[in-house]
């Protein structure tokens, strides 16, 4: 089985899988329990300025559930480490003379001034810890205070953050980004023009996360009144995966290392992030929701895809899907993708005629010589994969490229083996010639 | 009833008795399937496909818009989805509980080409109805008085649909029932395992809550007035008499102590309050292949019956009871005999000992022939349970057409009398099903409106 060793940032951890800052890495007596689980890392849970922060006595968390009861979405309103610093600096310096082999990243927030980053940065590297990463990122709560989310949402601030931390700090720097910014790219670069030495991403969403239906107020409130929350988990991984895509395929920020972060549930979600780019992954929410216990089928089954990939290392996955990535504007015109349905896989339901008749091309039958008959009118199907996303069966709905000569049947266009794109296209105003 | 005058009602001997106490009985006599709660009804749910134009609603008799219904349980609607139900079906509870689904709408569910497991679309009906008819949530207010006057003959489900759908419109209702009790087969001739808990009778109060009906009970046609009568008295007539006769074996010593039928008996165990009264015998011979024949043949089980055979004329593949429930009789013991024909009833000291049959062989066309084998059980009950037929004076004499001993009507009910209707059981052509029987009342009732229009 392929070798997972990490050495993300020249830190050294027998797995990519660490856990984010966030309650399951709040104490010692947490960490010790996800060490024995066979967890690779811990990023510390923030710490921050003495006096702590106190938080709510009332719901910190709630979930948006699908019918049968999995959360697949979860919010929380939890601040940083609400203990005393010197309680938190204690426990780091015990957990790594215990657990030699694992990482032990500090979170830290400190305000915008450069004493307090000068005074608390050698004091917490003092306790043998592997690395720092800046919480630019909690959207609530602590961004009231002008710290987290209020200083990842002003790139200048972030790197001037960034460049006190590197000053103070012997150990790599990370930085934590906050999605709750209109382009992640500008942060993503302050970071970079801070000197850091790796992004981390995606902190958590604003969200709320529903109404109480009897009481009409937004739900879960502490006592008459609630605050937005950050949401997370499996939800929240298609925001996550774009903008670490982002960071990975765009010239300036391209060279910077990443640690995924967002939702990352079982190990598919973990060849998601480090295919397009991350080299290591966080995981917060799935262990809250199941234990640490989930981190055996994150090793075993990303070790066992390397193997059928023919992969020995976790680096070898790192980034194979970001020349994938590029801008709607140069993807080809010329290419043409038709579903076809399986016949005897289909189970006959029917949903792929009725989503495609009421709300895209009329493109598939319910009948055919007077039988209940679902098939793609060729005439009609644009490609848009709508049937095969909503196909209860899997495989049964596939889409099939046209090859370079067959005739598209919609436009009774011969299939061009030539690339064209918007970029040269006759109807975009702004299209350059071919050259 | 006493034990003796039970036994007389059903020709059993003077010394046949009960088999188990009351407790063993109550523990026998469980609900056939266990209910859904909330969160299994939710988690059901959210297995249906929602399919478009869905096979299960082409295949439930009523038309009930299943996947609409069990959309509205998944959203936590499930008033809407007693409603949605209701709108099709108004004794949705009951059939919930006696349609045979594994026919009907779970078999043509896509899941099981899926996974061969279909959507529990029985469960999930009942957790909605059974609901809204404990909580009496009623959904539909009758229009404006009409003035005009129905008569029904029969308070079964054709009946009380047929009630239920006119004065919904607006009419008045005068239903003329035999026996004490509204309900039909629901209330006297379902096994009592399927419909624990007096839910037929709750069903029937839900259903005369809208207004506009009476029931006179006791009012045997005939007897207590004719048909004449109704149709000179009334603007319309629908006619839901089920069928009141059992069809005899057209054996010698047929009255012989110890031979019974089937109807009667399931009739007599669902109006007992203790069940370990019901006589019952160690060995019980039950002759048909229908639903009754389950029924009686489990119910003998449950009551303390050692050796309980059904047997059957025919083949497997011919036989009424649907293959789950032939499987329900075996799980409980009830041993299944195929391809045996009556031959003859041996008597002993004026009881029934057993019978003699002569075994048989189906072609692939179904043609049964005789052959020349025979075999002989023992047994000192036999249960008749080969199908029920339209008791004569139901009809009063009257002119309406008939065909093969059923009374004729077009698709919306109409029989050939000019303002009588009629559906259910005593009709031509039908299923016998009580879900038939529901929709046969629903679509009279708007073809009575209708012709009130007209």
């Amino acid at each position: 089985m392929a070798n997972l060793q990490s050495n993300f940032l020249g830190i050294s951890s027998p797995n990519p899988f660490w856990l984010a800052s966030a309650p399951p890495t709040d104490k010692l007596y947490n960490v010790n329990r996800a060490f024995e689980a066979g967890w690779g890392g811990v990023v510390w849970k923030t710490v921050g300025e003495d006096p702590n922060v106190i938080n709510v006595n009332g719901p910190r968390y709630a979930g948006m559930r699908s019918n049968d009861g999995r959360v697949v979405g979860f919010n929380n309103i939890e601040l940083i480490s609400d203990r005393p610093l010197q309680v938190n600096l204690d426990e780091m310096r015990q957990c790594k003379l215990d657990w030699p082999d694992r990482a032990i990243i500090a979170s830290v927030m400190f305000p915008l001034n450069e004493e307090t980053w000068a005074k608390h940065i050698p004091m917490i590297e003092a306790t043998g810890i592997d690395g720092f990463e800046i919480n630019f990122g909690c959207p609530h709560g602590m961004s009231e205070r002008g710290m987290g989310a209020a200083m990842g949402q002003v790139p200048e601030y972030v790197q001037q953050a960034t460049e006190w931390c590197k000053k103070y700090a012997t150990k790599p720097v990370i930085v934590k980004l906050t999605p709750n910014i209109t382009n992640v790219l500008h942060p993503a670069q302050a970071a970079v023009d801070g000197g850091a030495d790796a992004v981390s991403l995606i902190n958590t969403i604003n969200s709320i996360m529903r109404v109480d239906y009897d009481n009409l107020t937004m739900f879960p409130t502490t006592g008459a009144q609630g605050s937005h929350g950050g949401y997370c988990g499996e939800a929240v991984k298609p925001v996550a995966l774009n903008m670490v895509a982002e960071i990975a395929r765009t010239p300036g920020t391209s060279q910077m290392p990443i640690s995924g972060i967002g939702g990352v549930t079982d190990w598919k979600d973990a060849v998601d992030f480090l295919a397009l780019g991350a080299s290591n992954v966080q995981v917060c929410t799935a262990a809250m929701l199941y234990g640490f216990h989930i981190v055996d089928d994150l090793i075993d089954g990303l070790s066992r895809f390397l193997d059928e990939k023919g992969m020995t290392s976790v680096d070898e996955l790192v980034g194979v899907a970001v020349p994938s990535v590029t801008d709607w504007q140069n993807l080809n015109l010329n290419h043409v993708d038709k579903a076809v349905i399986d016949q005897d896989a289909c189970i006959q339901c029917g949903r792929c005629h009725i989503a495609c008749e009421d709300t895209s091309h009329q493109a598939i039958t319910n009948m055919v010589d007077g039988f209940r008959k679902f098939e793609v009118i060729e005439e009609e199907c644009v490609g848009c994969n709508l049937c095969v996303t909503l196909c209860p069966v899997e495989n049964c709905i596939t889409m099939v490229s046209q090859a370079p000569g067959e005739v598209d049947l919609r436009t009774n266009k011969v299939i061009s083996s030539e690339h064209a794109d918007w970029t040269t296209h006759p109807n975009n105003p702004m299209s350059v010639a071919k050259g | 009833m006493t034990q003796s005058s039970a036994n007389a009602f059903l020709n059993l001997a003077e010394t046949t008795t009960g088999k188990l106490d009351a407790k063993k009985i109550r523990d026998n006599f469980t609900e056939m399937a266990e209910p859904l709660n909330q969160n299994q009804a939710i988690i059901e749910a959210d297995r249906c496909y929602f399919c478009y134009d869905a096979p299960c609603m082409t295949a439930c008799p009523t038309g009930i818009n299943i996947p609409e219904f069990i959309r509205r349980i998944g959203s936590g609607n499930t008033n809407g989805a007693a409603e949605k139900i209701l709108e099709e079906n108004i004794m949705g509870a009951m059939c919930s509980r006696v349609c045979p689904t594994e026919e009907l709408c779970e078999q043509v569910c896509v899941r099981n080409d899926h996974e061969e497991m279909p959507v529990k679309i029985g469960l999930l009906q009942r957790f909605a109805t059974e609901k809204t008819i404990n909580e009496n949530i009623q959904y539909f207010v009758p229009e404006k008085n009409s003035g005009k006057q129905v008569a029904i003959v029969g308070a079964g489900p054709a009946g009380l649909s047929c009630a239920h759908g006119l004065a919904r419109q607006g009419h008045r209702v005068t239903i003329f029932e035999k026996r004490a009790k509204a309900g039909g087969l629901n209330e006297y001739g379902i096994a009592t395992y399927k419909a624990l808990g007096d839910i037929a009778q709750k069903e029937v109060d839900y259903i005369l809550e809208i207004g506009n009906i009476e029931i006179k009970y006791g009012q045997s046609m005939g007897d207590d007035f004719t048909l004449a009568s109704l149709e000179s008295d009334y603007d319309a007539v629908f006619m839901g008499v089920g069928l009141g006769d059992v069809n005899p074996l057209r054996l010698e010593n047929e009255s012989v102590k110890g031979v019974s039928d089937a109807v009667r008996y399931i009739e007599t165990l669902r109006q007992l309050d203790d069940a370990s009264e019901m006589p019952v015998a160690d060995s019980v011979i039950v002759i048909g292949g229908g639903m009754t024949a389950v029924d009686i043949a489990v119910q003998s089980k449950k009551l303390g019956a050692a050796d309980v055979t059904i047997v059957y004329r025919r083949d497997q593949s011919q036989m009424g009871a649907s293959l789950h429930e032939q499987e329900y009789a075996q799980i409980n013991g009830v041993k299944i005999l195929y391809s045996l024909s009556p031959e003859s009833l041996l008597v002993e000291d004026g009881n029934v000992s057993g019978m003699r049959f002569r075994e048989t062989q189906t072609n692939s066309d179904g043609v049964l022939t005789q052959l020349d084998t025979y075999k002989e059980l023992p047994a000192s009950i036999v249960f008749k349970a080969i199908g029920q037929k339209l008791l004569i004076n139901d009809l009063d004499g009257s002119e309406i057409a008939m065909k093969k001993g059923r009374i004729l009507v077009d698709e919306k009910g109409k029989t050939s009398a000019a303002t009588i209707w009629a559906g259910g059981d005593c009709v031509a052509g039908g299923n016998d099903l009580t879900v038939s029987a529901v929709q046969d009342g629903k679509v009279a009732a708007q073809s009575i409106n209708a012709y009130f229009q007209s």
